[in-house]
């Protein structure tokens, strides 16, 4: 399945520290021209977005701006912990072209394919 | 979802704010309502319960909702009888080829949530404002509702 996104088992992926993070919910499109990745993370701004690659394995991390909370909280379903989950890459994901964009709480990455992994229609000649 | 106590309340029986909903919409909700709790139940169907915040501050109830990925038009709020009504649609507006989907754990469609109100709120100061996925619902409430301090002169 080497063609495909994958999330690495976050047990052995690299952690910096043990803290508790929330997985955000992704959705993973392809096409011709490579791959859309988009990640909820609700409370999460640009500010607080951090996209890291190393090789072939892509981390994004989201920290909630923390809205203060006063007052008596009656109950509470919202997480307090940052997102994080980590991805595997496809190898024909050209890392330099990795552009990301941030909209009411929902990240979009967009991974185009080398140029040379992509499809290309030959003209056949006389 | 949590229950909140109830509690008899001041908020005139329609809402002050909000919109007028057309037949579909209301099709929506008498489906949503007939299912109820069952609905939410992730293992039957594959719905969405936004989490939500309530919180009660000296002046105001503050309801926050995690809506990521919604446009502001798609979103409504209503009051009724005491309790918040926040409801809507998120919509994909993405085209994907065939065998092109890897991974698909986002919700699309139609959601609801009540939450009941803890306190009298004043309808018609009701702000809500919509922030990096976050819908905040601020409801002041009614000066009857607020906590008064009271001198007592200790002769």
């Amino acid at each position: 399945m080497n063609t495909t996104l994958q999330k690495t088992n976050p047990e052995t992926a690299a952690r910096p520290e043990r803290k508790e993070y929330v997985l955000p919910e992704v959705n993973i499109f392809e096409n011709r021209d490579g791959y859309v990745l988009e990640a909820e993370m609700p409370g999460v701004n640009k500010e607080g977005l951090e996209v890291l690659l190393e090789g072939h394995e892509l981390t994004i991390v989201g920290h909630r701006r923390h809205a203060p909370l006063e007052g008596e909280v009656i109950f509470r379903e919202s997480h307090a912990a940052d997102f994080r989950r980590v991805f595997e890459l496809d190898p024909a994901i050209d890392t330099g072209r990795i552009s990301a964009s941030m909209t009411q709480g929902v990240l979009t990455l967009t991974l185009p394919k080398s140029e040379r992994v992509k499809p290309r229609k030959i003209t056949v000649t006389e | 979802m949590k229950l909140v106590r109830l509690q008899n309340s001041t908020v005139p029986a329609w809402p002050a704010f909000g919109r007028l909903t057309d037949l579909r919409d209301e099709i929506d909700r008498l489906f949503d309502s007939t299912f109820g709790d069952f609905a939410r139940l992730p293992s039957v169907f594959s719905g969405w319960t936004p989490a939500v915040d309530l919180i009660e501050t000296k002046d105001n109830v503050v309801v926050r909702a995690e809506l990521p990925g919604m446009k502001r038009e798609d979103i409504e709020v209503t009051l009724h009888e005491g309790a918040l009504n926040i409801a809507g649609e998120r919509k994909s507006d993405r085209k994907v080829e065939e065998g092109g989907l890897h991974r698909s754990e986002r919700f699309f469609g139609r959601f609801q949530r009540t939450i009941s109100l803890p306190a009298p709120v004043a309808a018609d100061k009701v702000k809500a404002d919509y922030k990096d996925g976050i819908l905040t619902v601020t409801l002041p409430k009614t000066e009857e509702a607020k906590p008064k301090q009271i001198d007592v002169s200790v002769s």
